[in-house]
């Protein structure tokens, strides 16, 4: 049985022009995804992926296709969106979508010639052999409902494409901007290539202009090639009403190194899904994630961490701070193949709760098939130390000060992973508002 | 400049401080010793606003002020300063970050500019070289991976840069090899000054060798049992506590605060 709300997400369902031809290879993927998620709908709190998620409010909403014509967005109505003022920064490559539509306007992609920076959709219309050989190959739309109704949507997004060889200093931004005035729903689509010997610097975000309630459901999957060394951001700061689901499905080839920034600012809900499969030898990969919680806001954080090849190394830490009657799920699988012996992996979730309302359901997952593997994980909830925040008022600092600079250290190791200075510095000052407000917010209480 | 009045302090309902009566004017050093569990470190706590301990009875004036009734962030403005025994590590949070936000909210209330990151820096340096501290210091978080001796060095160097009006100083020779403790005790005496005034908390006599007290009072069992001059502490430290706890009460048997 489908829901009201999926029927109607599913009228919205169309096709381009380009695809509309009987036989185009996405107009297959397209309506095999759409039969699956016929047969998955929403998931359900019954399914342990989604236990602690409840999205039936999702189906109750009726959305439409996000509006892509007639929305215009300027410059000046991005200014103070931390997120895009990180975008417009000199010395970053950007591509900007509005509403799910790549926007020639605000996007910049001045790359050097060999990297393709584009939107997907001209991409699939020009008929790349990378996007055919791709896309949709690796984020399992069998099984993921929310992949599934994605990849029914694939229409528009950024495509990236970097040749084998090739060191891109320059981060390459994309921005996804929501401006939606009425419930919309946006499926926001991802190519990243990176080719053999090759090094990039991705950052994707997510932010919401206006306070409408809206769905943005993102799939971005990551090939990285042998040796390359790719580092993804996916950076969410949606608005106050959103529901924000995502998936990063990443392929790793031989002795590639990756690794992937996920941060949850925004939002009323968000579900993020980061799959990495070390498929080669020698891969290695760094998953770090942060999470900040208020008022009712929800994130879920699920992450698998597929060793399937030997020698390879995974390094995890997700860290989460909750406030007020806010709640969060980190769900951390690690699977070690058969074949893959002389894995490394370490996986770590800490926990800061600043409210005795807040909580956390927090699950790290061993799934060991070969012998000789090192794998250690460790979980950690906890409220502010009573005697470092002594120690700070001793010193003159007050106790809102106190707690809004411990909390800000226990989250600073994780933006310390980021080679972006700039990028790493907004965040910063991003952090340092959002945590005084909250102190500033418990203090009025 | 502090007048302690028949101060009594408790934690989780046992009694640890019972009527400490103690004054110190502007420019004197006072050492205060004692056995283990007799309530030192307990009383460089409740001076400093430490909010698990409950005063039962008495009254601390500091400059005339009800200094029980401050907030400790708001002691450490009017310039209480306590160096701590076992300083606490703060990860992510770096040490210039820390102490500048700290400096600059006594300065602000001494009706002083906030000091930019530079200006800041020029400040300390000086006050580094002093206690031997690297520079590289300032970049890491404060007290994280510091051996014990960096961590005691690094309070003498938050009291230099916070130029505190009272310092207590807590077991800060404690876990110092002879080096660090001279160089530690270098620090103290160049803080000394006729405006300054200091409580120097101690087990050992060894750091009075080095930053020689005015007055030395010995506390047993949560009272201040003898007060001398300097050479009270080298009677002390011949012939032991036992000596004096013969003279106070029994201690209670299985009381133990450090």
């Amino acid at each position: 049985m489908i829901a009201t709300t999926e029927k109607q997400l599913l009228s919205t369902f169309g096709f381009n022009k380009t695809l509309n031809e009987n036989g185009h290879w996405l107009r297959d993927i397209r309506d095999r995804a759409i039969a699956r998620f016929n047969e998955l709908g929403f998931p359900t709190t019954k399914l342990e992926d989604w236990k602690y998620t409840n999205v039936s409010a999702l189906a109750k909403i009726p959305f439409e296709a996000a509006a892509a014509d007639g929305v215009i967005l300027t410059r000046e109505q991005l200014r103070g969106v931390f997120l895009a003022e990180a975008a417009f920064a000199e010395n970053c490559n950007r591509l900007v979508f509005v509403n799910g539509h790549y926007s020639g306007e605000l996007s910049s992609p001045d790359l050097c010639d060999q990297v393709i920076a584009t939107s997907l959709a001209k991409a699939i219309h020009d008929e790349s052999p990378s996007v055919r050989a791709h896309l949709a190959r690796y984020a399992a739309y069998d099984l993921r409902a929310f992949v599934a109704l994605n990849t029914a949507f694939i229409e528009d997004g950024a495509f990236i494409e970097v040749p084998a060889g090739a060191v891109i200093e320059t981060p390459i931004h994309i921005l996804y901007v929501s401006t939606s005035t009425e419930p919309a729903a946006s499926h926001p689509r991802s190519l990243i290539v990176v080719g053999d010997r090759s090094q990039a610097r991705i950052i994707e975000s997510h932010v919401g202009l206006g306070d409408e309630i809206y769905l943005t459901n993102a799939v971005t999957e990551i090939i990285a090639g042998q040796n390359s060394v790719v580092e993804h951001y996916k950076l969410q700061d949606e608005s106050h009403s959103a529901f924000h689901v995502s998936t990063v499905q990443v392929e790793q080839g031989r002795d590639s190194v990756v690794t992937s920034h996920s941060i949850s600012l925004g939002g009323k809900l968000t579900r993020n899904d980061v799959t990495v499969v070390l498929n080669g030898e020698g891969a290695e990969c760094s998953l770090n994630g942060l999470y900040i919680t208020s008022e009712r806001q929800h994130v879920d954080n699920h992450t698998v961490i597929d060793h399937a090849k030997p020698h390879g190394t995974s390094r995890e830490l997700y860290k989460g701070i909750l406030c007020d009657k806010s709640s969060a799920v980190f769900d951390g699988s690690i699977i070690v193949r058969t074949d893959a012996q002389k894995t490394d992996s370490r996986q770590s979730n800490k926990n800061l709760l600043l409210s005795e309302e807040a909580t956390i359901n927090s699950k790290p997952q061993l799934e060991i098939n070969a012998d000789d593997v090192k794998c250690a994980h460790g979980t950690s909830i906890g409220h502010p130390d009573e005697a470092s925040i002594f120690y700070l008022r001793s010193r003159g600092i007050d106790q809102r000060e106190a707690q809004a600079l411990l909390t800000y250290g226990f989250a600073n190791d994780v933006l310390d992973r980021m080679s972006i200075e700039g990028l790493r510095v907004r965040l910063e000052c991003a952090l340092i508002a959002r945590l005084s407000h909250v102190a500033q917010t418990r203090s009025r209480e | 400049m502090l007048e302690i009045k028949n101060l009594h302090a408790s934690i989780e309902g046992r009694e640890i401080l019972r009527g400490i009566n103690l004054s110190v004017n502007a420019g004197e050093v006072h050492a205060i010793m004692g056995p283990n569990g007799s309530g030192k470190s307990t009383l460089a706590h409740v001076l400093a606003g430490r909010e698990s301990y409950q005063i039962t009875a008495g009254e601390v004036l500091f400059e005339g002020k009800d200094l029980l009734g401050m907030l400790p962030e708001e002691r450490a403005r009017e310039g209480v300063f306590l160096a701590f025994q076992y300083p606490v590590e703060i990860a992510g949070v770096s040490n210039m970050y820390f102490l500048r936000a700290a400096l600059n909210t006594i300065r602000k209330h001494r009706g002083l500019d906030e000091l930019d990151a530079i200006d800041f820096l020029k400040t300390v340096r000086e006050k580094m070289k002093i206690l031997d501290m690297d520079e590289t210091l300032m970049n890491r978080p404060v007290n994280e991976g510091f051996s014990g001796g960096e961590k005691k060095r690094n309070e003498i160097f938050q009291m230099a840069v916070l130029e505190p009006k009272l310092a207590i100083l807590d077991e800060t020779d404690s876990g110092l090899d002879i080096d660090a403790l001279r160089i530690v005790a270098d620090g103290i005496n160049r803080l000394r000054g006729p405006d300054r005034a200091m409580a120097l908390v101690t087990h050992y006599q060894r750091l009075l060798n080095y930053v020689v007290p005015d007055f030395v009072h010995v506390l047993a069992d949560g009272r201040i049992v003898k007060s001398g001059g300097k050479d009270l502490a080298h009677e002390l430290e011949q012939k032991g506590y036992a000596w004096l706890e013969e003279t106070a009460e029994p201690v209670k048997s299985g009381v133990s605060v450090r």
